[in-house]
């Protein structure tokens, strides 16, 4: 759907206060007639606003600083975080302003992006607190259940109330190509609320007001770009599983299984083909196996596993449930990125990128000759001139000083600002509560192994040495940390216990590319990690931090990209002077134990000899 | 004089939605409550099938929505080019798939039957359709846009019924050589892909069958109508009772001298493809076609009760008849349904 300038002007409630008027008609219609009017219909009417009147106040009218475009938003938390349409910001750069129901408008910074799903992170800045909108469940609403979008479309209104329609959920867990673009809607929410242009980026509510959808996308054809009642909304569901990494400052990419399915003569999801490099390959996936459920959620099409593929941002640990020989088993496979670093860049930053195209067969909409199109007939909207003067700050050549405050460009992120932030917040977080950043010396750990073997473990800056049951072993710091990936089946832990120190002591600053990922689950199903991403020397290591107790809790090292990791899982933390530093340490590589230690005693000292 | 018929129709249509706002609001009450939309989905979803056939290029979808009538897999859908294939598939809403043939059609009214093998299915009784009145809420059903593949469920739109009309069949203005009365909607139903589907109320009781997109040629808005429940009756009875078959049935007998194109005095357009419709490309100057008033770019559409879909079709039916009987033919010239009868020469 593309983009339009919509916004509205200074009734203070324009969409709301025309309900009152239908409200009135009706007390009108049943006072000079016969048919009475049943109190409970007026209730119900009166609830119904009042959810609208409730709900509006979270609505943003989206205006792009090139003056180009706009569309809709919606606000998520009280320190202004709200969410739109990639397509909407993008001709935007990276600041935007921004006007509320109450007809304030304020300077807001791009803060993460999701191209392929759609979606865009911005802050708004000058509250100190925002109304914002409750988040819900849509998974749990139905084809039929009464909805309502909010937003900017076309521009109808004279002040910035948004304008609201109403309708029912015409489908879900729809699927919408990609149709040539790089957007692709999946398990999307259909309705038939008006979706029009302008409401791009707006918010779908339930009949409660709690937002299940950010609209997105119509199916038009040869009537124009006007709204023919199918409208689809990025799912919430979805939105919550990128929202972490949106608010990292990335540019999220979508997932992929490395496997592809089909249709077998019996009409089972078999797997078509699995590529040797994926995990699901090495998690023992092959071609002929049949794809039961994926993620909790049984698959009778190839389509519903693309659906489901959709929801998920690369890196994470989804369960796959697959049969054969009538035999059922179930593992969790690691989501590999679709897009390649550079490309999703380039789509991003593409101009040449269209915008969705709402029809899944270009050609068939320019088929009739004798059809007006009327998008591109129609003059350019012009915003009411009391609020072309208000917003004109659009037109100013410069971002104003609290977006400037709030942004830092580097290639590869929406937004590199945020992503800084919460990589100091989780390393000040931990290193706050272990105090192992002060200690740059060396490290004894003595512990030992749940059949009660001594072990021992002395890491510094040179290396690290391990007693173990079996003997010594040994790795020293070199050009090529990889090479040595002991002890044999640990997939490297030594390296691994080495990036685990490099991180404390050295910092952010020095350890090598660092990011910030995201919100991730790992192996357990229910439970989302914050992600921190370190590259050492080409060897990525993965840690997961608690996001309650802020606790490193595992970390994931990858010495080659088709290799498994070796990872390391944290746990027991208790109190050790100071620190809080864990008391046990699991050792697991491609799918097998390597060893469960217990850490009894650490000596940390603080400098090296 | 047409276009001030549907204008005053559509007056009439607000006017109807205004004075039945009060009553309307009231006796929807339990329909406003969110999950009564959605049981009554749960009914009627599964009797909406999704349907594939000819199309694909110059505008022209491959697919349409259909409804299942019968138990055994009889499914009513609007008379179409999708439908003029031999290889029309059905998915239901349970993902299965069928292929189906064409029992019969009635071009006229532009309804078809469709018949699938399998038998348990969800189904609509036309016996209960019920005649919807202004102002009654509906829910639209239909597999618009093809959005909905396999398993999946098609889309669900809410509207209500503007006014009970009678569809104005004139050239220039709704290109349909249907003519006979439809509802008025006020959402947008009537999309690509959504004819055949069904316009049913809120408690599941089916009001009509989606029509085919119409575009008024004077205004260019596009109507949103559904054809009642009842009209679609006859026809369908009438097709199921065997008239009206797309092909002729293999042991029926043929008449030692039967009737010919020669005799009639018609000539058909050269045969491109193997299912070329049977426009009439001549008539010869004192024929039997001739006398009955056929003219050059009439497309035969039946003979008698059957439907020819190509000149072969046509040349079939003809061999069965007598020389020496009169033969109806309804013919198609642009919009506008003709029938005729030709006598043979004396």
């Amino acid at each position: 759907m593309i983009s339009a300038l919509c916004p509205t002007g200074p009734d203070r409630s324009g969409a709301v206060s025309t309900l009152f008027v239908l409200l009135a008609w009706f007390g009108a219609a049943s006072g000079s007639s016969d048919a009475a009017v049943d109190p409970a219909v007026l209730e119900a009417e009166s609830a119904r606003v009042a959810v609208m009147d409730r709900a509006k106040d979270a609505v943003v009218a989206v205006f792009s600083s090139s003056g180009q475009g706009g569309g809709s938003g919606v606000v998520i938390s009280p320190d202004g975080f709200a969410l739109t349409n990639f397509h909407v910001v993008k001709p935007s750069g990276y600041w935007m302003r921004c006007g509320m129901a109450d007809g304030r408008i304020h300077d807001a910074v791009l803060v993460g992006l999701d191209p392929t799903g759609d979606v865009a992170l911005i802050q708004l800045f000058g509250r100190d607190v925002f109304p914002a909108a409750e988040l819900g469940d849509s998974d749990a609403v139905r084809a039929g259940d009464w909805v309502f979008a909010m937003g900017n479309p076309f521009l109808l209104a004279t002040d910035l109330a948004p304008t609201v329609t109403y309708g029912i959920l015409s489908g879900t867990h729809r699927y919408q190509y990609p149709s040539g673009t790089i957007l692709e809607y999946t398990d999307c929410l259909q309705t038939d609320a008006a979706i029009n242009p302008g409401n791009s980026g707006g918010p779908l509510f339930d009949s409660q007001g709690r937002l299940i959808g950010i609209n997105g996308r119509c199916s038009f054809e040869k009537r124009g770009r006007v709204s023919v009642g199918v409208g689809y909304a990025i799912s919430i569901n979805q939105i919550k599983n990128f929202l972490g990494d949106l608010h990292g400052g990335r540019i999220v990419d979508h997932a992929t299984l490395g496997a592809r399915v089909a249709f077998d003569a019996e009409g089972r999801v078999v797997v078509d083909d699995v590529l040797e490099s994926s995990d699901a390959y090495r998690r023992g996936l092959r071609y002929g196996d049949e794809i039961v459920a994926f993620a909790g959620r049984p698959i009778g099409s190839p389509n519903a596993l693309k659906n489901i593929l959709g929801v998920f941002p690369a890196g994470w640990r989804v369960p796959l449930v697959y049969r054969r020989d009538g035999q059922r088993r179930d593992f969790l496979v690691r989501l590999a990125a679709v897009h390649g670093r550079s490309e999703l860049i380039e789509k991003t930053e593409g101009r040449q990128t269209p915008l969705p195209d709402p029809d899944p067969d270009p050609d068939r909409r320019k088929s009739d000759p004798n059809e007006p199109a009327p998008q591109e007939k129609q003059p350019t909207p012009l915003l009411p001139k009391g609020l072309r003067e208000r917003l004109a700050g659009a037109a100013r050549p410069r971002p104003p000083e609290i977006v400037e405050q709030h942004h830092e460009a580097r290639r590869g992120y929406a937004n590199y600002f945020f992503n800084r932030r919460h990589q100091q917040r989780l390393w000040e977080a931990w290193t706050d509560e272990s105090q192992l950043a002060q200690a740059k010396g060396l490290w004894t750990i003595e512990g030992r192994t749940v059949g009660g073997q001594p072990v021992r473990f002395e890491l510094d800056d040179a290396g690290v040495v391990a007693q173990l049951p079996g003997g010594e072993v040994k790795w020293t710091a070199g050009d090529e940390p990889a090479a040595n990936l002991d002890p044999p089946q640990s997939g490297g832990m030594l390296l691994a216990l080495h990036l685990w120190r490099r991180l404390a002591t050295e910092g952010l600053d020095c350890f090598g590319e660092v990011y910030y990922q995201g919100m991730a689950l790992r192996n357990d199903w229910s439970k989302r990690l914050d992600v921190l991403v370190g590259v050492h020397a080409g060897v990525e290591c993965r840690f997961y931090f608690d996001p309650e107790g802020h606790r490193l809790v595992a970390l994931e090292m990858t010495p080659d990209e088709a290799a498994d990791p070796c990872e390391i899982a944290f746990s027991d933390f208790r109190a050790l002077g100071k620190r809080i530093l864990p008391g046990r340490m699991e050792v697991r590589h491609a799918d097998q134990r390597f060893g469960v230690f217990l850490l009894d005693e650490y000596t940390l000292a603080p400098t090296a000899p | 004089m047409t276009t001030i018929r549907a204008q005053l129709a559509l007056r009439a249509a607000t006017l109807a939605v205004a004075l039945a706002g009060g009553a309307l609001a009231a006796s929807g009450l339990a329909a406003e409550t969110p999950s009564a939309a959605t049981e009554t989905l749960a009914r009627v979803l599964p009797r909406i099938v999704k349907i594939h056939g000819a199309g694909g290029f110059r505008g022209l979808e491959a697919y349409q929505s259909g409804m299942l009538i019968s138990a055994d897999g009889a499914i009513l859908t609007v008379w179409s080019h999708v439908l003029d294939t031999d290889y029309l598939s059905v998915t239901l809403d349970d993902g299965r798939r069928f292929d189906a043939r064409l029992l019969g059609a009635h071009p006229r009214l532009e309804v078809a039957v469709l018949k699938i093998d399998a038998e348990g299915l969800p189904h609509f009784d036309l016996n209960d359709g019920i005649e919807a009145a202004p102002g009654t809420r509906v829910l639209a059903l239909s597999n618009l846009f093809g959005v909905a593949t396999g398993n999946e469920p098609v889309s669900v739109q809410r509207g209500v019924v503007s006014v009970r009309t009678s569809l104005a069949a004139r050239r220039g203005v709704f290109e349909t050589p249907y003519d006979g009365p439809i509802h008025v909607l006020d959402a947008v139903t009537n999309n690509p892909g959504a004819a055949g589907g069904a316009v049913v109320t809120r408690r599941g009781d089916l009001v009509g069958m989606i029509g085919k997109e119409l575009r008024n040629a004077n205004n260019h808005t596009w109507l949103n109508y559904a054809v009642p429940a009842e009209e679609l009756r006859e026809p369908v009875e009438a097709i199921l009772a065997g008239r009206f078959a797309a092909s002729p049935e293999p042991d029926r007998e043929k008449p030692v001298e039967p009737a010919t194109l020669d005799g009639l005095g018609l000539v058909l357009v050269p045969e491109v493809l193997d299912r070329t419709p049977p426009y009439v490309d001549a008539v010869r100057p004192d024929s039997p076609a001739a006398r009955a008033g056929l003219r050059p770019d009439d497309l035969v559409v039946m003979v008698g009760d059957r439907l020819v879909s190509s000149c072969q079709a046509l040349r079939d039916e003809l061999a069965h008849l007598r020389r020496e009987d009169p033969v109806r033919l309804s013919v198609m010239r642009g919009q506008e349904w003709i029938e005729v009868e030709l006598k043979p020469s004396p």
